[in-house]
Formats: structure tokens, sequence, C-alpha cells
């Protein structure tokens, strides 16, 4: 039987097939999967903020997207994934709330996404897929047998990367 | 000393929950006046728990609800949500526009139409300027509000915002469950105060508790 395994907020898991990994209600923070094809091995990262140097309580490793994807990569290997072969998509960073003033922390969405976006370069890991930015929540969901991420938001049906 | 919500303890909650009664009351009047009907109220709940709690009780990450979002400013800075299921917050927009609740489609959200939207955001107004009032009040502190944004999608989504912001401090909310009747329909309201970082040693300060 095939288990839907739950990532929750800053919160990391891998999953092999026939098991799916999701994350519900994705809105600021960032879902990373990454995905070994030949291992059909997936792991998923639910961060919410870009940088942990930047917070003074940072115990929280799946929190931020530089520990969270160090991790994810570590807990990937040690599962039998090779890092030349991994591939990454992404979802989230929406920008749930329009206000003017306070622009920092309202932007942060798209600051995660740079940062998320950032580090996979500087990890050498391709970026095939993203669904990111917008005002709405999402849901996603990462199949390992095939690496493709499902994406569900309210009112705008589903959508395949 | 830089506090944190860790350090708020029975008696600052006692505080907070008597503020929330008497914000609740002020709330449940103007309200009563806006929708000339009687409102009645419970007395609210006073909570301390980890965001990662808190889609639980709004029935699961995935579940529609309502958040009208609020920054504060002044001797306090920091932000206030108000949380609503979806049925509650179709329950007041219904009262307030004089709409059947069930002329809503289920689970619908975008039946919601700009006259429905700013009626929420008022409602949000009221609940939120009701509780600051009888905190500055209380604590001869000057407080100011933002004008409400609101968003209704999923309640993982929407507490994602107030969880990152609080993420940078601790992990942990402070949530005021108000419930309002019109003597028929019952409406569950939350409300969250998020203070940032340096506003918890005022706030506590001023309550006279710390």
């Amino acid at each position: 039987m095939a288990e839907l395994i739950k990532v929750g907020m800053a919160d990391l898991k891998i999953a092999k097939a026939p098991d799916v990994l999701t994350t519900l209600g994705l809105g600021s923070c960032v879902g990373i999967a990454l995905y070994d094809p030949d291992k059909r091995l997936a792991g998923l990262a639910h961060i919410m903020l870009p940088d942990s140097t930047q917070i003074k309580n940072n115990a929280n490793k799946a929190k931020f997207a530089d520990t969270a994807l160090e991790i994810l990569l570590k807990e990937m290997v040690e599962a039998g994934a090779l890092r030349s072969r991994l591939y990454a998509k992404i979802a989230g960073g929406a920008q749930m709330f329009a206000m003017d003033s306070q622009s920092d922390i309202m932007k942060i969405g798209s600051r995660n996404t740079i940062a998320t976006k950032k580090l996979l370069t500087e990890y050498r890991i391709p970026l095939h897929a993203e669904d990111t930015g917008g005002n709405y929540g999402r849901t996603i969901e990462i199949y390992p047998d095939s690496g493709r991420l499902l994406v569900k938001a309210i009112g705008k049906g589903m959508r395949e990367l | 000393m830089t506090r944190s919500i860790d350090d708020l303890n029975s008696i600052h909650l006692d505080v907070l929950r008597e503020i929330g009664n008497i914000g609740a009351g002020n709330a449940a009047t103007s309200l009563a006046v806006m929708i000339q009907k009687k409102v009645d109220m419970k007395v609210p709940v006073v909570r301390i728990m980890d965001i990662e709690e808190v889609p639980g009780i709004l029935g699961g990450e995935e579940n529609v609800v309502s958040g009208i979002y609020f920054g504060m400013d002044g001797a306090i800075k920091g932000n206030i949500m108000v949380l609503m299921d979806i049925q509650s917050a179709k329950m007041l927009t219904g009262i307030l526009m004089g709409k059947d609740p069930a002329d809503f489609r289920e689970n619908e959200m975008y039946d919601l139409d700009e006259m429905d939207r700013s009626a929420l955001q008022e409602i949000g107004n009221i609940l939120s300027g009701s509780y600051i009032s009888s905190l500055a009040a209380l604590t001869n502190l000057r407080i100011n509000l933002s004008p409400p944004s609101l968003c209704v999608d999923m309640a993982g989504a929407i507490l994602s915002v107030p969880a990152i912001q609080f993420g940078e401090i601790s992990d942990k909310v402070l949530m005021i469950e108000n419930r309002l009747f019109d003597g028929t329909q019952e409406v569950t309201a939350n409300f969250f105060l998020i203070p940032d970082e340096n506003s918890y040693g005022i706030l506590l300060e001023a309550l006279g508790v710390s």
C-alpha cells in the first residue's frame, strides 16, 4: 500500500516509491522537492524563512532554506541518492496579504523563493519546474515513482509540474 | 531584557483574558448597533498554543478560512489577525448584508463579492478595534491599527504569515477565541495578538504584572 506521508510546517522528509510526500496549505512558505529518478527517491522540505544565519532562534533546521536543503541533501544521499542526479521542483512563496507598510515581512514569500533558487544554483541542482508567487495557498504532492509534482489551489484546480 | 511569549504566566493570561472580555463586549455592542439586532457573547477563551496546532482548531490546513490582518503601530508594534471559518464569515457577512447564508454556495469562496469582502473587513475592524481600545485604555499605551487586509484561502497558507513572523522569535501564539450569538446563529472569531520582539516587554510592564 502506498502511503501518503505528511510534511508539516518547518519539517522535511524523504520517501521512496510507491509512497507519496505531501505538504498542505503552503502560503508564503516554500516547498522544496528533490528527486532522484534512478532511485525513485524524493525529498520534501517545507521552509518558512530564507536564511538561518539572520535569526537568533534557529534551532529548528528545517525551518530555513539554507539548513533545510543541507539536511535534505544529506538524508537523500544517505538513502542512496546520487547528488549529481538530483533535480528540484519548488512551489509556494505567495504573498497572502496585500499591505503596503511592513514591506519586508510581507515580501517574505518572494524572499523565500529567491533564496531557495540561489541555494539550488549553489548546490548545482537543476530546477525543473516551479509554481511560485501569486496571492494564494497551495497544497503539493511529490510522487517518487515519476517525480511529478501536483499543485492544488482553492478555486484554481490542480496543476502538474 | 528581551521578552517573548514564553514569559507570559497565568496572571498575564488572566489580564489578557479580561481585556479580551471587555473587548469582546465592546465588539458585540458595536456589531449589535451595526446590524440592529441583539448580539450576545461568551467569555473569551485565551490560550497560548503552538502555531502548528492552530490549523487543527480551524478544521485542518486545507480548510478554507477568512483571515483579516492588521498592522499595529505606536507603543506596541506588531500584527493582529482575526480568523474565522468560512461558515462564520458568511454568516456574519450575511447578517450584515441582509443575505441568507444559504444564498452562498457550499464551500465556495469566490461567491464573496466586493461588498461581502468589505463587510468582512469591517467586521474584522470592529473586533480588533474593540480589543485594541480596551488594551490601550487599560495599559495607557497608544496603539494604532492599520487598515485591514483580507485573505480567504487555506488555513495553513493564511497562518504561514503570522507563523513566519512569530517564527523569528518563538513558535507559540496568543489566541483569543470569541463566540458571538445573534440569537439563533453562533459565530466563532479567533483573534491572534502578535506583538513584535521588542513589544512584549512593554506590554508586560504596562499590564503591571511583570
